[in-house]
């Protein structure tokens, strides 16, 4: 076993360990799984179903029903853009075309040097800030593409 | 020590709220100011965040929007002492769109610390509780009952009548479950009440307990607020070390508590019975009804479901009484409902206002008209399963039957506003779309017709075969509202329709009018 699949396996078991006398614990144990790996690798998916008692096809199904939840490792930073009305009432649309162009990925993509992943999302309950999108845990409103450049370089910056 | 109030909020800290912090806390060290800056929620004035606002000997003096950059200069020109400067607001509760609210449920929102216990009962906070606590469940129900107060979550269902269903139920274990998923889109009023008010949703929800004989709660809350998600647990965390949540809720004996779960990033988990099977830990799979949520609900028993301003409106019923708050409104629509403008409009924000105004009068009088200063086309009302309304229409009073006559909804009081460079056929195709990608996939007329409808939109846009493809699409939207299981579904051709009736031109086809 490789040292990654073996951190991951610990991280895992831990996690489980953890939920195991909630009442309906599958989501919360998909979401600390993710917070700390970044994404649910294909083991963690047999350990899960080996500890909550289902079979490996059930917990793929509710992987698969949220849009949140995802098997690959994502890019180094996620950003997420409002696809939904309000932000499409206020260029949202253009600003999802020119991210796409400046990143070189389209939704559910990661960007060639692993920096970014694009996710869509519908609303950000920032839709007084249109349009709306986060990179990682912070939010930003009312970004323009010059916004969008100016954020994009500063994570860069801060890479190197 | 001068206060400051900057706000947590989301929205504000998406506008440069933090960096606003953080210089201004640099630069009154570097000046020997002293300062204590306290991050309330916002007033909900979103194109004045980040909004700042000082203590002074004569009340709040506020100054927005304010940058980091900003801050050299309104120290220089005497912001602590509430001086003029070229970012000055004055009294924010002076101000029109605010003075002109009324604020029942957003009472403390933008004035305390939202995570402060003190605070919360310095502000009337918990009297509801205490006034509760006096009361048989029966009593309570019947003053919620006697309020008028409809879920506003969508469907408008009498909040009180719900309780009585989960009172009688008889249970053990019985649950109380808050829908925080605010999945629609135009809408943040849930976030803003978990971000600047947490406690009042925790007390709301206390309440419930008590009146149905629930022990236990859940607030179901959507991934994408985070912050939200910090706020309320501070906040339970705090009602826990005061008392007011576990066995013993404030010396009474009883117990009630509470904790958050996380969504997933699924619209359709809104919907209460998807919502249940997605805390069960399943897939969002919509169940049949009945039997009812209040009957069989979150692991088979009995459970209130109800929407975050639902909650958060119980305890000023229960401080006030059922008439203070059923003598607002109109007709059936009874007390307050925080409205949200946002789209492409002057004055985003929160208005929280009783039920009667009318939509010209919030869009114009209060948001100011299109943010660009283009000519408001189309605005949806109720989030993406609302009516789109032309400004024909605008009369229309902010009331749920009234907007029912007009084949439209009210929601959860999200509205959108679009300017008249809107591709209407665009906004109907984006519609039955997003069904594709929400719907949960348990109907037919759901899964597939949403898929079709693309389609055919696609076709009537292209010109092909346009008048057969319209019918088609009328024919398939009919199949959708009457075959559908729930209201995602049943509800997506609400905004197509109405999209294709009152903005024909926008799919190729010459108006009703014109052809008559
Ligand atoms: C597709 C769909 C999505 C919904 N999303 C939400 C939501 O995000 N928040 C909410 O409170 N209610 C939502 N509802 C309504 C709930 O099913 C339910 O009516 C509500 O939670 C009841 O609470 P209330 O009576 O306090 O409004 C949704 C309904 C449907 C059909
Ligand atoms: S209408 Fe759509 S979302 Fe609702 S139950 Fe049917 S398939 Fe699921
Ligand atoms: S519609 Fe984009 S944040 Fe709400």
């Amino acid at each position: 076993m490789m040292q990654e699949d073996y951190l991951h396996k610990q991280a895992v078991a831990k996690i489980l360990l953890a939920h195991q006398s909630m009442p309906g614990s599958l989501l919360p144990v998909l979401h600390g799984i993710q917070d700390s790996l970044g994404y649910i690798p294909e083991q963690a998916v047999a350990d899960i179903a080996d500890a909550l008692n289902q079979s490996i096809a059930e917990i793929h199904g509710v992987i698969s029903f949220y849009h949140y939840f995802r098997q690959t490792p994502p890019g180094k930073h996620t950003i997420r853009l409002c696809r939904a009305e309000s932000c499409q009432a206020m260029n949202g649309k253009k600003l999802e075309q020119y991210a796409k162009k400046q990143l070189q990925v389209g939704f559910h993509e990661t960007s060639a040097d692993g920096m970014f992943s694009l996710e869509p999302v519908y609303c950000l309950g920032n839709c007084a800030g249109s349009p709306a999108m986060t990179i990682d845990n912070n939010i930003y409103g009312r970004v323009s593409p010059e916004r969008f450049d100016e954020l994009i370089a500063d994570l860069k910056g801060a890479a190197q | 020590m001068t206060r400051v109030f900057i706000s947590r909020d989301a929205t504000a800290l998406s506008l440069g709220a933090e960096q606003v912090v953080q210089t201004l806390q640099q630069q009154a060290t570097a000046r020997n100011l002293p300062l204590e800056i306290v991050r309330n929620g916002s007033r909900g004035m979103f194109w004045l965040e980040p909004l700042v606002e000082v203590e002074t000997a004569t009340g709040r003096v506020a100054y927005g929007p304010v940058q980091a950059s900003d801050i050299t200069g309104l120290l220089d020109a005497g912001l602590l002492e509430g001086s003029g400067h070229p970012l000055y607001q004055g009294d924010i509760e002076a101000l029109p769109y605010f003075k002109n609210q009324k604020r029942l449920t957003f009472a403390r929102v933008g004035i305390t610390d939202p995570v402060s216990f003190d605070d919360y009962v310095q502000h009337d906070g918990y009297r509801g509780l205490k006034n509760a606590l006096k009361l048989s469940p029966q009593e309570i129900v019947k003053q919620v009952t006697d309020s008028g107060l409809r879920g506003r979550g969508g469907a408008a269902f009498p909040t009180g009548i719900k309780w009585n269903t989960v009172l009688n139920a008889p249970s053990e274990q019985k649950y109380i479950v808050c829908n925080a998923d605010e999945g629609d889109s135009g809408t943040f009023s849930d976030r803003m009440i978990m971000e600047g008010d947490p406690f009042v949703l925790i007390e709301g929800m206390t309440i419930a307990g008590l009146a149905v004989g629930a022990t236990r709660g859940y607030i179901y809350l959507r991934v994408e607020y985070p912050h939200a998600h910090a706020a309320l647990n501070e906040a339970i965390a705090s009602a826990y070390r005061n008392g007011y949540l576990g066995d013993n809720i404030s010396g009474s004996g009883k117990a009630f508590h509470l904790e958050v779960r996380l969504g997933a990033g699924a619209y359709i988990c809104g919907e209460e019975t998807s919502l249940l099977e997605s805390l069960e830990g399943k897939r969002g799979l919509v169940r049949f009804k009945p039997p009812l949520p209040a009957i069989v609900g979150l692991f088979g028993q009995p459970t209130v479901v109800n929407n975050v301003i639902s909650l958060a409106s119980v305890p000023i019923i229960l401080d006030k009484g059922a008439d203070y708050y059923r003598d607002y409104g109109m007709g059936r629509s009874r007390g307050t409902l925080p409205l949200q403008l946002a789209g492409n409009i002057k004055h985003p924000g929160l208005f929280e206002v009783a039920f009667g105004m009318t939509l010209r009068e919030l869009l114009y009088d209060y948001g100011g008209g299109c943010a660009n200063g283009r000519p408001i086309r189309a605005v949806q009302v109720g989030g993406p399963l609302g009516a789109y309304l032309p400004e024909a229409q605008f009369d229309t009073p902010l009331d749920y039957e009234a907007f029912t006559g007009i084949s439209a909804v009210l929601g959860h009081g999200g509205i959108v506003v679009h300017d008249d460079t809107v591709d209407m056929a665009e906004m109907a195709r984006y519609a039955m779309e997003f069904c594709v990608e929400e719907s949960c996939g348990k109907c037919t007329p759901c899964r597939i017709g949403s898929v079709r409808g693309v389609e055919v939109i696609e076709r009537i846009v292209q010109g092909t075969q346009r008048d057969q493809n319209t019918r088609l699409l009328r024919d398939l939207c009919d199949t959708m509202t009457y075959g559908s299981l729930c209201a995602m579904g049943g509800m997506t051709p609400i905004p197509v329709i109405s999209a294709l009736n009152y903005f024909p031109e926008d799919f190729g086809i010459k108006s009703d009018v014109d052809a008559a």
